[in-house]
């Protein structure tokens, strides 16, 4: 775990900057850059695919990492966030769409998604393990079918299309640029929130709740209000992601929030790697990828393309397997070797 | 373990643990016919005992005898089956851990319950936040934060400076039960409970929890559970012996030590 206290005072922000690695600099001059090299195709599908979902499983890894709570119910808080900007803003069902301007819907859409999920966070809690898996994907079914036989509100199972994004500051955020951009912004607000909370004493306090939460009472913490506040955090991540997930393909509708899409990202989240932030986006790009170029693939193979789950069903079962702790971990494991492995020149560990 | 000293911190604290002792009187800790059930087993029936403000008590006891249990009712890591727990004359029975911890109320555990993964500043700190407010912050905290400074103090004054960065899962036992004192004294506590403190050390080290158990301010008062006799009658001003649940006898060390039922009992006849 990072270290927590800090022991010097001045310059925090040099030193702060001066710890970044070489690589992540590269990575960022590269992502900043992706536009001048990648086609539309890739800025959109791929890379604006791949942060949306990567959110929405950093939620995930918030509450499983820092908190040792694995909710399936945050696709459900990120559609819920979607399906409010479509009901208050404007779609293509205009029969219930409010048209409602955008400094209003999208701030209500994260408000009432964050209390959707805290209340999910407040039922959950009181369950450990399998008990909280079961009762987030109770909620989320729940809420899946509640969305589909619902005509009045959610207009059941077409759901609302022609979602988009309002043309601020003069840009078309739906295309590819500018959305890539956009995606990237919310992408790396979201990253950098949670290596700030995670350092925070709300963070740490979390930390020290996962771990051991009978010390922590006696310690004085809450450790349910504690949880609770998880969620809430996590929530507000989840419900930005969604509504980028529902400006990206303009519309809602209940699978949006399905079983299958629910579980798919805790895949995106485990396959990645739950114990770092970076984790869920690193699990996301390899899904988005997997998910659009496998079928091409399995075609060649003459296989059909909708089989594309299965690769990714057995790239999870491998993970799984040999490496729980997603690709970091490999990563983690291959460096480990290194160092322990003998310096061909000189002997001894690297 | 090094030699553990006076925390600084729990004299500091102090203003703050007479405002908490201005709003209640009465005994420190009370308790009237407390019973924990397990199913038909009673690991503890009917226990009544009155500990006074600053006083040290050590509970005696063989494996079994309910002491653990005890604590646990006490702390509320347990609800009693049935009775009564007043800690300075407030009716705590059915407060959660983290109210009675605000109350002034600290313990130590038998087997140390600490944070492995993170280091000794962050654990002190912890417990330090535990009893303060912004324990939701989401601000990281400065290094003029008093909370850091508090937890500075404590961890010079429980001798593990050295070690403040380092992760608890690399220290030694000793060094661990002298982590685990720490943490029992973050804030202002007002009464401890220490859960054999003593399991496991040499007896240097020994030595040197006795000092740190005596040089605590007057104020804070204490049960200790203790196997190694030598270190809770030298610590206690009175003992209470449990037996099969229940309380046995109650007295001073001499007392106990002196008297043949216990002696028979718990030390074996052999004792002194």
């Amino acid at each position: 775990m990072a270290q927590a206290l800090p022991t010097t005072a001045p310059g925090r922000l040099t030193t702060a900057l001066e710890r970044i690695p070489a690589p992540v600099w590269v990575i960022a001059f590269l992502l900043l850059l992706m536009p001048a090299f990648a086609n539309n195709f890739v800025l959109y599908q791929i890379f604006g695919w791949s942060f949306i979902l990567g959110m929405i499983a950093l939620s995930l890894m918030v509450l499983a990492g820092y908190g040792g709570m694995v909710s399936l119910a945050q696709m459900t808080v990120a559609a819920l966030a979607g399906y409010v900007v479509a009901i208050l803003g404007t779609s293509g069902v205009p029969q219930i769409s409010l048209g409602w301007p955008w400094w209003i819907h999208i701030p209500l859409a994260i408000l009432i998604a964050t209390l959707f999920g805290t209340l999910v966070g407040a039922l959950a809690v009181r369950t450990e393990g399998i008990y909280t898996i079961m009762i987030t994907l109770a909620i989320a079914a729940a809420f899946f079918y509640f969305t589909r036989q619902n005509y009045v509100i959610f207009n059941g199972y077409t759901g609302f299309n022609n979602v988009i994004p309002p043309a601020l500051f003069g840009v078309e955020w739906r295309q590819p640029v500018p959305f890539y951009y956009l995606t990237l912004g919310c992408a790396t607000l979201s990253y950098l929130a949670v290596v700030w909370m995670a350092r925070t004493p709300f963070g740490l306090a979390l930390q020290g709740v996962r771990d051991n939460p009978r010390r922590m009472g006696a310690l004085g913490f809450h450790v349910t209000a504690h949880r609770i506040f998880a969620y809430t955090f996590a929530s507000v991540i989840a419900a930005v992601g969604g509504i980028l997930l529902v400006w990206q393909s303009a519309q809602v509708v209940p699978g949006t929030a399905g079983i299958p899409q629910v579980i798919d990202i805790l895949v995106v989240a485990v396959v990645g790697g739950l114990r770092r932030p970076i984790g869920p986006f690193i699990g996301a790009l390899i899904y988005a990828v997997l998910s659009v170029f496998s079928s091409d693939i399995l075609h060649a193979f003459g296989m059909s393309g909708e089989r594309f789950k299965l690769v990714i069903g057995l790239g999870f079962l491998a993970f799984v397997l040999f490496s729980p702790d997603g690709v970091l971990g490999l990563w983690e494991k291959y460096k480990a070797r290194r160092a322990a492995s003998p310096d061909p020149l000189l002997g001894g560990g690297r | 373990m090094v030699a553990l000293t006076r925390p600084a911190t729990i004299g500091a604290d102090r203003s703050a643990a007479e405002r908490l002792g201005s709003v209640t009187t009465g005994n420190a800790l009370e308790l009237r016919g407390v019973t924990k059930l397990f199913g038909a087993l009673a690991a503890i029936s009917d226990v009544t005992m009155s500990v006074r403000p600053g006083e040290r008590r050590a509970v005696l006891g063989s494996n079994g005898a309910g002491k653990t249990t005890l604590f646990n009712c006490v702390t509320g890591d347990f609800l009693p089956t049935s009775g009564t727990i007043r800690l300075f004359g407030e009716d705590i029975s059915n407060f959660p851990a983290h109210e009675r911890i605000r109350r002034g109320l600290r313990r130590t555990y038998q087997i140390s319950l600490l944070f492995g993964g993170m280091s000794v500043a962050d654990n002190v700190y912890l417990a330090c936040l535990g009893v303060s407010r912004g324990r939701f912050s989401l601000l990281r905290p400065r290094p003029s934060d008093p909370i850091i400074g508090r937890a500075d103090e404590l961890i010079e004054a429980v001798h593990l400076t050295r070690v403040r960065d380092t992760l608890v899962s690399s220290l030694s036992y000793g060094q661990q039960r002298q982590l685990e004192i720490a943490l029992a004294l973050a804030g202002a506590p007002r009464f401890i409970l220490f859960d054999e403190p003593a399991a496991g050390l040499s007896p240097t080290e020994r030595a040197e929890l006795i000092d740190i158990l005596t040089g605590l301010p007057d104020h804070i008062g204490y049960i200790i559970i203790e196997h190694d006799m030598d270190v809770a009658l030298r610590v206690a001003e009175s003992v209470t012996m449990m037996h099969n649940g229940r309380v046995f006898k109650e007295g001073t060390p001499e007392e106990i030590e002196n008297d043949e039922e216990v002696q028979q009992l718990y030390l074996g006849g052999g004792h002194g």
